[in-house]
């Protein structure tokens, strides 16, 4: 208990810097980086030919990052089809077969970081350098830039101008993610995670055995795998594995470095929206920022203390047949992190979309499995890349919208009106998570190919499914490893749910930001609804759980709730 | 359209440039600095003894011998093989990972419960109340090196008595490769049980050649 504290109180501490730093790169104000990488990128300028002035609007940043995506994707498919030449391949991997080339690339573009296949024995370190490394610094820039232009459409500086793809995508990766990503990994290879090109190792042990030891260039996709929120692991066995989070410390650094930029994110809100008004108040997440912030901590405390007591509790079939659960339920789980870090690890890594995880999620009890599962339906607590805060926001807009009609007043938002075409489009965006999620989770249990991926019996066996797309749908990742998803059919699906999951929701959240931005500043009266206040903040925390009790529930009672009944029953 | 060219040619170069500089420069400046600073650990913290790699201290093994302690279980077996094992395909090559069995699965008490009967069998003086939880469950990436310090001691009787060394050695082997929390707030009490099982053998002198 106390360690979770005290690593939380901690990030409260890094979180303020560093998001006053993205403020700072996404408005673009003087850091001390500029003196050395403003020559970079206007090298990088030149050679693409980008002209840093060229404005654009929603529609014409939307389909730059859609165009430069699309790109990757063909880019990374041929890489991975072809991945068998001897170019950084000293273990001599083949080729990957195609639906799951197909699924592979749209996982790590889409920042999700679904692995349907395993690293150690699937990948070349040539497509693990360029397509996963190079695609988890790519899509986060991606979706980080979304985020940006979305945020400047809110505050409505300007009518039309979003900013320049291009360049947002740029400075994201030169001013954060790579100065980020390098002093992490050294941290991370301080702390025994390899970083090497030679083949694999055979020791021979001294039981007069064999045993062969994965290397590989490891820290330099471990750092920005968290760092971006992307969470596909070197290994098949992702950050449970030694070699990819050998200690505590490093447990704690891969904990941060994925908290660090979704939390920074809310706090450049905050600044941006303050600056808009021309306060003059110093205050450190700006009165709207510290809405959403306190609402997603909420959410955050509530999930995190609903998975660790659920995982101390232990598991009473073993407790049963006599193995004592005081540690909890340890299977699945590793030694060196326990129950607390595991319990916190889970918690963040699908609060924040990373989907990496530090133990196997399929192994939690059916509560503390409940947690991540519910994590990604709202997929809002944070969330990754930025996508969790404009999530948010959309459910801050409903929010206003309800409780304007409750109270009998114009639904406003940052000083715009909100009408009929926002509310249509919030409408859809809110409709499109759930909808994929349970209807192709409905198509899965209803066909043969699905079912036979379920590798547990019971209850368990459709929260499998429940999870495989919810992770899919909320780009988070992670998986209830016990599926068996390398088949035509759980390719083909989750990598479309993936694609549809990221693309539409990016697309309509920039629609509806083109869309307020147009309008005109209505004057703050007594009559307007505030949205900085305790009240709303706890109105929008319920509106959450309530859209997610009405759209889940039936599916949730029949997966982790019936399994917990039948376990404790 | 001449319009739609020109942003078409910016992405192209822009994907080409993140390639090289995310894809190449970034994993490979990171391995010349890392190979400099930190070689130990950049090459997988590995274990040698007489000129010969034994293991790494990261990693689990899978240790079958009375004398030595034992890793929790593991669905990979820790990666270890024999030839005859490599040869008629049983191991299939370096992996990790977990049998992912859900707390409901019959699978798993089936486990736990022929583990027990083993363990029991092959120390006699523990009941079965005293075995603690880590040693049954099988970790998360069947590589885990390390075991509580209760799972530790709970084993030492019968290695005593197989290895022929007395406890306040076993005991001081335990205690020397125990690592304790870190600040005395963060992680876990853990025993590398690789590192144990060396000064194991070490004390019985099977190391030297």
């Amino acid at each position: 208990m106390l360690q979770i504290a005290c690593t939380l109180f901690l990030y409260i501490l890094l979180v303020i810097p560093v998001g006053n730093y993205l403020y700072k790169v996404a408005t673009f104000k003087h850091t001390f980086m500029d003196r050395i990488l403003d020559k970079v990128d206007n090298t990088i300028y030149r050679f693409c030919g980008i002209d840093i002035h060229q404005e654009m609007d929603w529609k014409k940043y939307a389909f730059s990052l859609v165009l430069v995506n699309a790109l990757m994707l063909l880019i990374g498919f041929i890489i991975l089809r072809i991945q068998a030449l001897p170019i950084f391949n000293p273990n001599a991997i083949g080729g990957m077969e195609s639906t799951l080339s197909f699924n592979t690339v749209i996982s790590f573009m889409t920042n999700t970081n679904l692995q349907h296949y395993a690293g150690e024995s699937g990948l070349s370190y040539f497509s693990q350098m360029t397509v996963i490394i190079f695609m988890m610094f790519t899509s986060a820039a991606s979706g980080y830039a979304a985020c940006i232009a979305f945020v400047r459409g809110l505050v409505g500086k300007d009518k039309t101008n979003m900013g320049n793809f291009f360049v947002d995508f740029t400075r994201i990766i030169t001013r954060v993610l790579l100065p980020l990503s390098f002093i992490v990994s050294l941290l991370l290879v301080w702390q025994g995670v390899p970083q090497n090109f030679s083949g694999n190792i055979i020791a021979h042990t001294i039981s007069g055995v064999y045993q062969d030891i994965a290397m590989g260039p490891v820290a330099a996709l471990e750092s920005i795998k968290h760092i971006g929120t992307n969470g596909g692991g070197f290994f098949g066995a992702n950050s449970s594995v030694p070699f990819e989070n050998p200690t505590i410390i490093s447990n704690i650094i891969e904990l941060y470095s994925m908290m660090i930029l979704p939390g920074s994110c809310v706090i450049m809100f905050g600044k941006m929206v303050d600056e808009r008004k021309g306060s003059q108040k110093k205050s450190i997440f700006g009165s709207e920022g510290r809405t959403i912030f306190i609402a997603m901590g909420i959410l955050f405390l509530i999930s995190l203390a609903l998975c660790y007591v659920s995982e101390m509790a232990g598991n009473p079939s073993l407790q049963q047949i006599g193995l004592s659960q005081a540690m909890g339920n340890m299977e699945g789980k590793e030694m060196r992190f326990g129950i607390s870090q595991s319990a916190l690890f889970t918690t963040t890594t699908t609060s924040f979309t990373t989907g990496t995880v530090n133990n196997m999620h399929d192994t939690l009890t059916p509560m503390g499995g409940f947690v991540p599962l519910l994590n990604m339906m709202l997929n809002l607590v944070f969330g990754g890349k930025g996508v969790g805060l404009m999530n948010m926001i959309i459910y801050v807009i409903l929010t206003v919208f309800i409780c304007g009609l409750m109270i009998g007043r114009t639904p406003e938002y940052l000083g715009k009106k909100i009408g009929g075409k926002e509310m249509k489009l919030t409408a859809l965006c809110i409709i499109i998570h759930p909808l994929l999620i349970l209807a192709f989770s409905a198509l899965a249990v209803s066909m043969q190919a699905g079912l036979q991926g379920i590798s547990n019996p019971g209850f368990h066996g459709l929260t499998q499914v429940l999870y495989e797309f919810a992770s899919s749908a909320a780009n988070n990742g992670s998986g209830f490893e016990g599926l068996a998803d390398n088949s035509v059919f759980w390719n083909v699906t989750t990598g479309i749910v993936m694609f549809l999951g990221r693309y539409l929701a990016i697309v309509i959240q920039l629609a509806i930001a083109g869309s307020l931005m147009k309008k005109q500043f209505v004057p703050e009266t007594v009559g307007t609804l505030k949205t900085s206040t305790v009240t709303f903040t706890i109105a929008l925390v319920l509106i959450i759980y309530i859209f997610a009790a009405l759209t889940f529930f039936p599916a949730l009672s029949l997966g982790p709730i019936a399994e917990h009944f039948v376990l404790w029953g | 359209m001449k319009e739609f060219f020109k942003g078409f040619k910016k992405a192209i170069l822009l994907t080409l440039s993140f390639l090289v500089i995310c894809g190449l420069i970034f994993p490979i400046v990171l391995t010349g600095v890392s190979q400099l600073i930190f070689p130990k650990q950049a090459n997988g913290s590995l274990i040698e003894v007489n000129g010969e790699v034994v293991g790494s201290e990261l990693i689990g093994q899978d240790f079958s011998e009375d004398y030595f302690l034992k890793c929790r279980p593991s669905a990979v077996n820790y990666n270890t093989y024999t030839q005859e094992q490599k040869d008629n395909g049983d191991y299939s090559g370096v992996a990790s990972g977990s049998t992912n069995y859900a707390p409901t699965n019959p699978n798993l008490t089936d486990r736990v419960a022929q583990d027990i009967e083993d363990f029991l069998q092959a120390n006699p003086t523990v009941s079965k109340e005293e075995i603690p939880t880590d040693l049954l469950t099988a970790s998360g990436s069947g590589l885990d090196p390390h075991i509580s310090v209760a799972s530790a001691k709970i084993q030492l009787e019968a290695v005593s008595k197989a290895s022929g060394l007395s406890m306040d050695v076993l005991n001081n082997i335990v205690d020397k490769n125990t690592s304790g929390k870190v600040l005395g707030i963060f992680g876990e009490e853990t025993v590398n049980v690789l590192k144990a099982n060396l000064d194991i053998a070490k004390e019985m002198g099977l190391l030297n050649n």
